[in-house]
């Protein structure tokens, strides 16, 4: 496979998956922000820093917007072209990547992308002239933000063939998703720690509910639980549960099987197998009593930067950019 | 060639449809016209939902646009394809036999056939080509050939395409909606499929291989782009080849031997099916400013180490001022009378034509000789007295970069619009295949439609649409009633 081609699908991937993340996390903002409040409590605008934070864009939103509200934040998150990392970027960059790497995309997937970037650009137009936000609209916007994902994600899964391109097309996937969970979990993690635990009925519940609605897995969490919402649970489960697609631990395993493939489909494995599987043994032999006590932000800061570097090697090892 | 009624392909305007069309005329008069509008609204869908587009140049707001699509098939009969094909395979021989030449002995200029200049000065003469010869003798792997239908029993190649030609897409696509859109309409011909056309061009491709002892040569297909305006075309019979799309950046060549860049490492590529024209192939050779090409392919191809299909140097064949002698080449090289016609051509370089064409401007197509896709034409009948002035000017100063040509009634078939059904004039773009393996033609082609009423103007750039070809066999049914 063209390196060029690789390096698109891998990008590709990453876009989707991004876009998937940053409208569910506009959705479990705006939940958060419906709760009822006690009189003369201010707007949460605490909820957009946060946000802000976890897709990482917080310091550009300050240099070009300044103060935060809500309609500035999901504004910025979802349709501003100069931030990279909004939807509306992430479904161009999409479609660019899969547009240069059209041959190497089946017509499903290419539609599930091309579908997604003309509802896109049909949100735009009715939006066009008014930044007065619908919030009717929005939601149907992400909504069909998070079924384009689905829908790239399973034509992906369903019709390419598992040769160089579908297993870098899983490593952006992972390795984003794995980003995402991760720097999710940093924006939060003061409230994961144990000795949080407050009782039912706090605005530190709704919090929980919010990071497990951002990363899908609010309903999960009782199937795997069968337990009320306890905070170092909701870190467990984002971490170490295999059974959970989100987690850092099955994202590297997918990660590994990914690299493992390349290896075997080339006959060389490198520094890429070697990074992957390293930090698969250690999300192996961890337990959720040894993070807390190494200290949660310090495992989940680690963590963001070695997940930074694999992708850094892959690009070196196999796409000679 | 006077002006004369037209000739409509179903036989509109007349008594009673042509035979060949009965079925279409019949579908036409009993489907009501909210099916038939559901079906134009369903055709636009499918194919924007596939990405079919095309660039347009100097059109800032839409850089992708689609290419209109009309459902209403055209119809050739067999025996009239027959006849077609024979004449095209004709022609791209003697074409492949002219190029042989003049990059060789120079035989047809010696004995004076066709004026030197117009070879030795044209833009696309390659002067690095002199002395060699391609592959096999296949300059032109694929030709694009013109044709349009004046009456009953009469076509004219209007122009040969034997650089980059394109729409062989639209030919496939546009079988795969009418197919999916119209089946019962379908199922009542017996059509010729085209679907082959992928695998006969990747047989084509691999005959000409370097290295024919390899048993999997590697070929690849040279885009210049995203931003080039046939960019669908490219990644869609990439796809269907099952070869890579690579553009200038992901090839290299060391010691005369083109690379790609791979995940695997470097990977030797032997075939180079190009769509990037010769200008832009090699920055060392020719233009230097070109970011599409690749550094020292010129060298590798001269080396024979990579085939090049269409050849370098091709242009010289299909420019406008050279169609005007391609009969006399069928007759000089192949010793035979042409098959298919030319349009009567009046070449403006010469002084007598010159006068002739200034005379009657207000009658006649004037074209570049080295123009393509419908820019910097003059559609006299057509023209404003201004705009034949302002073209008159252009001749006078540079009488030898233009050709005209009477404009020819060209046939209309029926097409479908909001409005009803209209008849619109149409040409016919077949693709044919030359190859150490023979020469291939798939049956039909693609058919360019001018949508606009009484418009001749059919290409894409202009505002043109397309439709699917049926080439159907005799269906004894049709003979009688």
């Amino acid at each position: 496979m063209l390196a060029r081609t690789a390096d698109n699908l891998f990008w590709l991937a990453r876009s989707m998956e991004r876009a998937d993340f940053i409208a569910r996390m506009i959705e479990a903002t705006l939940r958060l922000e419906y709760l009822p409040r006690s009189g003369g409590e201010e707007a949460p605008v605490v909820e957009w820093v946060g946000a802000l934070k976890a897709a990482g864009v917080h310091d550009a939103y300050a240099a070009t917007r300044g103060d935060i509200d809500e309609a500035n934040a999901i504004d910025f998150l979802a349709f501003e072209r100069g931030n990279p990392s909004s939807i509306c970027n992430c479904l161009e960059t999409a479609r660019a990547n899969g547009r240069a790497v059209r041959t190497a995309l089946t017509v499903e997937t290419w539609t599930a992308i091309n579908d997604a970037w003309l509802e896109l650009k049909r949100f735009e137009a009715t939006r066009r002239g008014g930044r007065d936000l619908d919030r009717e609209a929005l939601t149907r916007f992400l909504d069909y933000v998070k079924k384009a994902s689905l829908d790239f994600d399973g034509s992906c899964y369903r019709t390419l063939l598992r040769d160089d391109g579908y297993w870098f097309n899983r490593l952006g996937v992972f390795l984003e998703r794995a980003d995402n969970t991760a720097r999710l979990l940093d924006v939060k993690y003061h409230l994961l720690l144990p000795s949080n635990e407050t009782v039912g009925g706090s605005l530190d519940y709704f919090q929980w509910v919010a990071i497990l609605r951002a990363v899908s897995a609010a309903t999960a969490y009782h199937w795997v639980y069968h337990d009320r919402i306890k905070p170092w649970l909701i870190a467990d489960l984002l971490i170490l549960k295999r059974a959970m697609p989100r987690s850092l631990i099955f994202c590297y395993e997918s990660i590994d099987a990914a690299v493992d493939s390349l290896a075997s489909a080339n006959g060389r494995s490198g520094a890429a197998q070697r990074q992957a599987r390293a930090m698969l043994a250690t999300l192996e032999r961890a337990s959720m009593d040894e993070i807390f006590h190494g200290g949660l932000h310090e495992f989940i800061t680690a963590f963001i930067v070695d997940n930074a570097r694999l992708a850094e090697t892959i690009s070196e090892q196999y796409l000679f950019l | 060639m006077e002006a004369r009624g037209g000739f409509d392909e179903m036989g509109e305007g007349t008594s009673s449809p042509r035979a060949l069309y009965r079925k279409v005329a019949r579908w036409l008069e009993e489907t009501p016209p909210e099916v038939l509008a559901s079906r134009r609204a369903q055709a636009e869908y499918m194919f924007r939902r596939i990405g079919i587009t095309f660039g347009v140049y100097g059109d800032k707001d839409a850089t992708e646009r689609l290419i209109p699509f009309d459902i209403v098939p055209r119809v050739i009969a067999r025996a009239e394809w027959k006849r077609l094909e024979a004449g095209l395979v004709q022609r791209v021989a003697a074409l492949n036999l002219f190029l042989k030449d003049v990059y060789g002995p120079r035989a047809i200029l010696k004995e004076q056939i066709v004026p030197e200049e117009l070879i030795l000065r044209n833009v696309y003469y390659r002067p690095e080509m002199i002395g060699r010869r391609a592959p096999h003798d296949i300059w032109v792997h694929i030709a694009g050939i013109d044709i349009v239908r004046v009456a009953e029993n009469e076509f004219y190649v209007l122009e040969d395409n034997a650089r980059t030609p394109s729409g062989v897409s639209y030919m496939l696509e546009n079988r795969e909606v009418t197919m999916r859109l119209m089946p019962d309409l379908f199922a009542r011909h017996r059509v010729a499929p085209v679907d082959h056309y992928p695998e006969e061009l990747l047989a084509c491709l691999r005959s000409v291989t370097p290295r024919p002892d390899v048993s999997d040569a590697t070929i690849a297909l040279l885009t210049p782009g995203p931003f080039n305006s046939a960019y669908y075309e490219h990644t869609f019979l990439a796809d269907k080849l099952g070869v890579e799309l690579v553009e200038g950046r992901d090839l290299f060549v060391v010691d005369d031997v083109v690379y790609m860049r791979t995940t695997l490492g470097p990977k030797r590529v032997d075939v180079i099916y190009r769509r990037v024209d010769d200008d832009f192939l090699d920055p060392l050779a020719f233009n230097p400013e070109s970011q599409l090409g690749l550094p020292g392919l010129l060298g590798a191809y001269l080396a024979g180490n990579v085939t090049l299909a269409n050849a370098i140097g091709t242009g010289v064949a299909d420019d406008k001022a050279i169609y005007s002698y391609v009969p006399d080449l069928i007759r000089f090289y192949l010793s035979e009378e042409p098959l298919l016609p030319n349009v009567p051509t009046y070449r403006c370089r010469e002084p007598d034509s010159l006068a002739y064409v200034l005379e009657r401007l207000d009658q006649l197509v004037v074209k570049e000789v080295h123009g393509s896709g419908g820019y910097g034409m003059l559609v006299g009948p057509h023209a404003s007295a201004a705009q034949r002035e302002f073209f008159a000017a252009k001749l006078k100063a540079d009488p030898a970069n233009y050709i005209a040509q009477p404009t020819l009634p060209l046939s209309t078939c029926p097409a479908s619009f909001d409005s009803g059904v209209s008849s619109r004039h149409v040409d016919l773009r077949p693709f044919v295949l030359s190859g150490a393996n023979g020469v291939r033609i798939v049956p039909g082609g693609l058919t360019r439609v001018a949508l606009t009423q009484g418009s001749l103007v059919v290409n894409s750039s202009q505002g043109g649409g397309t439709k699917d070809t049926w080439v159907v066999d005799d269906d004894p049914a049709d003979a009688e009633d």
